[in-house]
């Protein structure tokens, strides 16, 4: 039995905080990847390197098509292919189905080799009748005439109010109307952005075994302590039932939440047959079904002062998740920049798309692309630089950082040197047939800490571990949490054990949301500081000390200021006796906290150079300035930064869910199709951590997702800047650049 | 991936002998960079795989006396590039260097490369080659603007065939039985009638087996590439292109082809008539782009690569002559 101490030590908040930046030893300093060496020689075992003994691979057979009826499915052929052991036809594509995105998976053949499960799926016969399907999302006349749009929400802000005796609808459109014809300048435009899919490397899918009624689910989430429970609904178990374990993932993006559908028929083809199988998707089925974020497509028109500032915005959108509609939330536009008259509208366009997943900062890519993106044509119209105009607006901040932002664009000028760079839109110098371009956006985002419980168990040779259901979704967070324990304990980070990726320890919430830095850190600190209270005890009763008087730094615990006053670590956990200590705390999420916090902004710059006899776009240079709290890594944190704006570049100039116009198919899922932003597309990525004292005394914030949301318009931006003509529509290729150059 | 007999022939004879005339029986293996992903989708479902990369005579590169360069189809693209006797064909290195992957350079063959399948996604996502309806209808974006007319729309896969053509290249063929023919790489490409018919006049019970590039005196030769980024995507459009100019720089023969155009590397006699008796400058070069592209019949939605070829040979013959291209 270990010794158990349950209670907190002090209050709900307990004795916690953060040492200051000049007391810091290992919070604050770049820390290499604890798990790099792992990953980068292959030593890391992921979900898709997990084989258990006597496994049965399954291979899945999805519709070819968008939408369509199944007649039946006839497995006689599938179950003689040599080597078949089970042909399980999912419940949603029984006899009488209607199937409506392509890729679907409508059965899955399990047999004893990755070829005979193949060949078991191509033997499979199908009948279907194929059906109408829509896929144009960015067709709004031709989803009305198809009829599946549906109203998507909105709202109208206005500084006057209507008379009691106005009809509320003509009185919005009289004011809005009064609005325009007072601004100095008015814009109108039009701004897109095409549905993505997330592209993880490792696609969904697990490895699954029973151990008499216990499940055990080697799965590739970003969700350990809560799959187990989406197992146990769907078969009818308790969650004690399952165990989860997920060391490392190749990729979620927001997208693997859950056992999915795939998962769960794994586990009943493994039940059925008593053996395990291993079910990953396919890379076309990944590109397909494992996950892609809405479009978004903005009509709009805008009214400004004489000093650029907004005060009308008037703007109806549209776009798709797929075949339940919706699309950008209407919530987040305009995006940040909110001026005090507004209305907004959007329409939901019901696609024969499978339905989206969240995706880094689900809304606020898409939101900011199509917004912000008017404001720099508003810079346009006034033929002033653009920066200038976004400085002005920042009045309009929804989140009181209008500070904050001011300081980071201020960095950020200074890092790409825009002042020196700028030109008017169009009107830079032209080396050939290439021109090069400035343009920027800004972001806001959460952040806040997911709830997470940690056990630290401190043994009495002096040993460290920790235990904690979280999971490293590849940002970090294995680190972080030996930072802490290091941090806290007066430890280096080689003397503490993490532990995490397991259902069956403490629990720790998702990893989406940018929440699980905050989330880690505060579990971990708090079990941290409260067993290492107790331990202070100790030592403080066997040296003659005051326990209050005690630090723990170097790896002894010793009085403050007086270092021979004290014991070295593992004497000191000698004094446990026989037992270790064990000490599990928490924090819930929304409880206020010293240790955490959320609300952070970004502010990001792009210089882009374009062919314009091509309509090649390059990225030249890339400036990210990020605010996020206090910053436990710096080094992984910069690395969240340059994975997000790598994400942002490829999504601006690359990325796109091909859905065929005729068909509904999907034309490039496949790696090979799907293009992604490579090294040599990057450009030279400068970051700059704005962690100023009034930041960091904030405590912690999540900052994956944030800096993914900019990249989209500040390259937009450039790219107007760079040609005097904007691109509607992202990515922006070559073959868009060369007709807008066309149409200009 | 269906199960399929593996044979690994150490002899050209032996490996036509265990070629089938049965179309989509048998299929040669080389890097497999090509061949194993169609497999493993089923988009192609061999009977038997014969791998080539263990026959001696297809993996040498040599210069022969008369200055030729021949190249067994199993040489792999890098040891092109390393081969100390191609300064005078920088169309087929510019080519093989745009591939822009150390993988594909190093495991792709150029048998392989010139014999690869089309990137046309309704192929590779099971609809077919030559049902024009899909392409007409559908997204075709990437699609042909030349030779467009009949059922085949899609663009030839081989990156490094316009500058084979271009060079005067020749490819040696040998099967069925002891059968072997020497032809210009112009005469390989051809356009298919028929789902049964490859992309190449090489039958399924015919292997090839080397390359022969001509001798060159001089490099005055390029392939010009229009990419969208630095990644191994191919490309919207390409152009190579050969010049013979006299001692004043005019232009006295010329060869143009273009790739990602057509359903075959697309000879450009339109080009090559502009270019003829004049020295080659940025505005003639453009005046060629601009014949090239004349009688382009784009598609629904390729309109832009009409624009993106022209620039193509427009770049393709000023690198030819060693003058700048413009662009990145």
């Amino acid at each position: 039995m270990a010794q158990v101490e349950d209670k907190q030590a002090q209050g709900p908040q307990g004795p916690y905080s953060w040492p200051s930046r000049k007391d810091s030893k290992v919070i604050g300093k770049n820390h290499e990847r604890m798990d790099g060496i792992e990953k980068s020689t292959g030593a890391a075992k992921y979900t898709y390197d997990v084989n258990l003994k006597n496994q049965l691979i399954a291979k899945a057979l999805g519709s070819p098509h968008a939408h369509c009826r199944i007649n039946g499915i006839d497995t006689t052929a599938a179950e003689k292919v040599p080597g078949v052991v089970d042909v399980h036809i999912l419940p949603h594509a029984e006899a009488g189905s209607e199937i409506k995105w392509q890729g679907e998976l409508l059965a899955i053949v399990s047999a004893e080799s990755e070829g005979a499960a193949a060949e078991g799926v191509d033997a499979l016969k199908v009948d279907y009748e194929v059906l109408e399907s829509f896929t144009s999302d960015s067709d709004l006349k031709g989803a009305e005439e198809a009829g599946v749009t549906a109203r998507g929400g909105g709202k109208v802000e206005t500084v006057n109010e209507p008379g009691d005796d106005d009809d509320e609808d003509e009185w919005v459109d009289a004011e809005i109307e009064r609005l325009f014809k007072e601004s100095k300048h008015v814009v109108e435009g039009y701004y897109g952005i095409d549905a993505i899919t997330h592209c993880c490397l490792e696609p969904h899918g697990s490895t699954v075994a029973w151990e008499g009624d216990k499940l055990k689910a080697y799965l590739s989430t970003q969700n350990v302590s809560g799959t187990d429970e989406g197992f146990a609904n769907d078969l009818e178990i308790s969650a004690d039932s399952v165990d989860v374990e997920c060391t490392y993932i190749g990729g979620g993006f927001g997208s693997k939440f859950a056992p999915d559908y795939w998962g769960i028929a794994a586990a009943r083809i493994s039940k059925r047959t008593g053996r395990p199988v291993k079910l990953m998707l396919s890379r076309d089925q990944e590109l397909k079904l494992g996950g892609n974020r809405p479009s978004g497509y903005l009509q709009v028109k805008l009214g400004a002062n004489a000093d650029g500032v907004v005060q009308v915005w008037d703007s109806h959108h549209w776009g798709t998740s797929g075949v339940s509609g919706s699309g950008v939330s209407h919530t987040v536009v305009p995006y940040v920049l909110v001026p005090p008259n507004y209305r907004r509208k959007a329409t939901a366009v019901r696609t024969n798309l499978v339905r989206a997943r969240a995706w880094r900062a689900p809304n606020h890519p898409q939101a900011c692309a199509i917004t912000q993106t008017a404001i720099d044509d508003l810079a346009a119209t006034m033929g002033k630089d653009s920066y200038d105009v976004f400085m002005a607006n920042l009045v309009n901040a929804n989140n009181e950082k209008a500070d904050v932002y001011a300081e980071e664009m201020k960095i950020g000028a200074k890092l790409i040197d825009w002042k020196a760079k700028w030109h008017p839109h169009g009107k830079g110098e032209r080396n050939g047939s290439i021109v090069e371009g400035l343009g920027m956006a800004l972001h806001t985002w959460g952040g806040v800490a997911n709830t997470s419980e940690c056990t630290v168990k401190i043994h009495p040779d002096g040993g460290v571990s920790s235990f904690c259901g979280t999971q490293d979704i590849g940002s970090g967070t294995k680190t972080v949490c030996a930072m802490v324990l290091a941090e806290t304990l007066g430890l280096s980070t080689n003397q503490v054990t993490v532990n995490y990726g397991s259902s069956t320890y403490p629990f720790s919430g998702a990893s989406g949301g940018s929440t699980t830095v905050g989330a880690v850190s505060e579990s971990h600190r708090r079990a941290a500081t409260d067993a290492l209270t107790v331990l202070k005890g100790k030592v403080a009763e066997k040296i003659g000390a005051d326990a209050g008087t005690l630090v723990a730094s170097d790896g002894r615990i010793h009085v403050a200021g007086n270092k021979d006053k004290g014991l070295g670590w593992k004497e000191a956990c000698g004094l446990l006796g026989l037992k270790p200590l064990e000490i599990t705390r928490g924090h819930t999420r929304g409880d206020a906290s010293p240790l955490s916090n959320s609300g952070v902004g970004g502010v990001q710059m792009a210089h882009v150079c374009v062919d314009l006899d091509t309509g090649v776009v390059k990225m030249k240079e890339f400036v990210a300035v990020q605010d996020q709290g206090l910053v436990i890594n710096p080094v992984t944190c910069k690395s969240q930064i340059y994975g997000a704006v790598i994400m942002g570049i490829a999504a601006a100039l690359y990325e796109q869910r091909i859905a065929d116009p005729a068909t509904g198919a999907l034309l490039n899922a496949e790696l090979a199709d799907y293009q992604l932003a490579r090294l040599g597309d990057i450009g030279d990525i400068k970051i700059e951590l704005y962690e100023p004292e009034s930041e960091r005394q904030r405590g912690v914030i999540g900052n994956g997702e944030p800096p993914a949301i900019s990249p989209v318009a500040a390259i937009s931006n450039a790219v107007a800047n760079a040609i005097g003509a904007r691109v509607s529509t992202a990515p922006y290729t070559p073959q868009r650049v060369l007709e807008a150059l066309k149409n200009a | 991936m269906k199960a399929f007999e593996y044979t690994e022939p150490r002899t050209e004879s032996d490996a036509v002998a265990l070629l089938s005339e049965q179309p989509g029986h048998t299929e040669i293996l080389a890097g497999g960079t090509d061949l194993v992903g169609l497999m493993k989708k089923m988009i192609i479902k061999p009977e038997r795989v014969v791998n080539i990369m263990e026959i001696q005579s297809l993996q040498n590169i040599e210069q022969l006396e008369d200055g030729s360069v021949v190249i067994g189809a199993a040489v792999t693209l890098d040891e092109i590039l390393a081969f100390p006797y191609m300064e005078n064909y920088p169309a087929v290195t510019d080519a093989i260097l745009g591939i822009n992957s150390m993988q594909l350079q190093s495991q792709g063959t150029i048998g392989g490369e010139i014999c690869q399948r089309p990137r046309c996604w309704f192929f590779r996502n099971g609809t077919g080659l030559l049902d024009d309806k899909q392409v007409v209808e559908g997204d075709n974006r990437y699609h042909a603007i030349l030779g467009n007319t009949g059922a085949a729309k899609y663009v030839s896969g081989s990156r490094i065939g316009p500058a084979l053509i271009a060079l005067g290249a020749q490819v040696r063929l040998v099967g069925p039985n002891d059968q072997e023919q020497i032809i210009p790489v112009a005469e390989f490409f051809r356009t298919p009638r028929s789902e049964h018919h490859r992309e190449t006049v090489l039958d399924s019970n015919q292997l090839l087996t080397h390359l022969i590039l001509p001798a060159k005196q001089s490099a005055t030769n390029a392939t010009y590439e229009v990419r969208h980024g630095a990644g191994p995507e191919y490309p919207l459009a390409a152009a190579a292109a050969e010049l013979e100019m006299d001692a004043n720089g005019i232009v006295r023969k010329a060869s143009v082809v273009m790739g990602q155009v057509a359903p075959t590397p697309w000879v450009s006699a339109e080009a090559v008539q502009v270019l003829v008796g004049k020295p080659v400058t940025p505005e003639v070069a453009e005046a060629a782009g601009r014949a090239a592209v004349a009688p382009a019949t784009p598609l629904s939605q390729n309109e832009y690569k009409v624009q993106m070829s022209m620039v193509a040979v427009k770049r393709a013959i000023l690198r030819a002559a060693g003058l700048e291209t413009g662009g990145f």
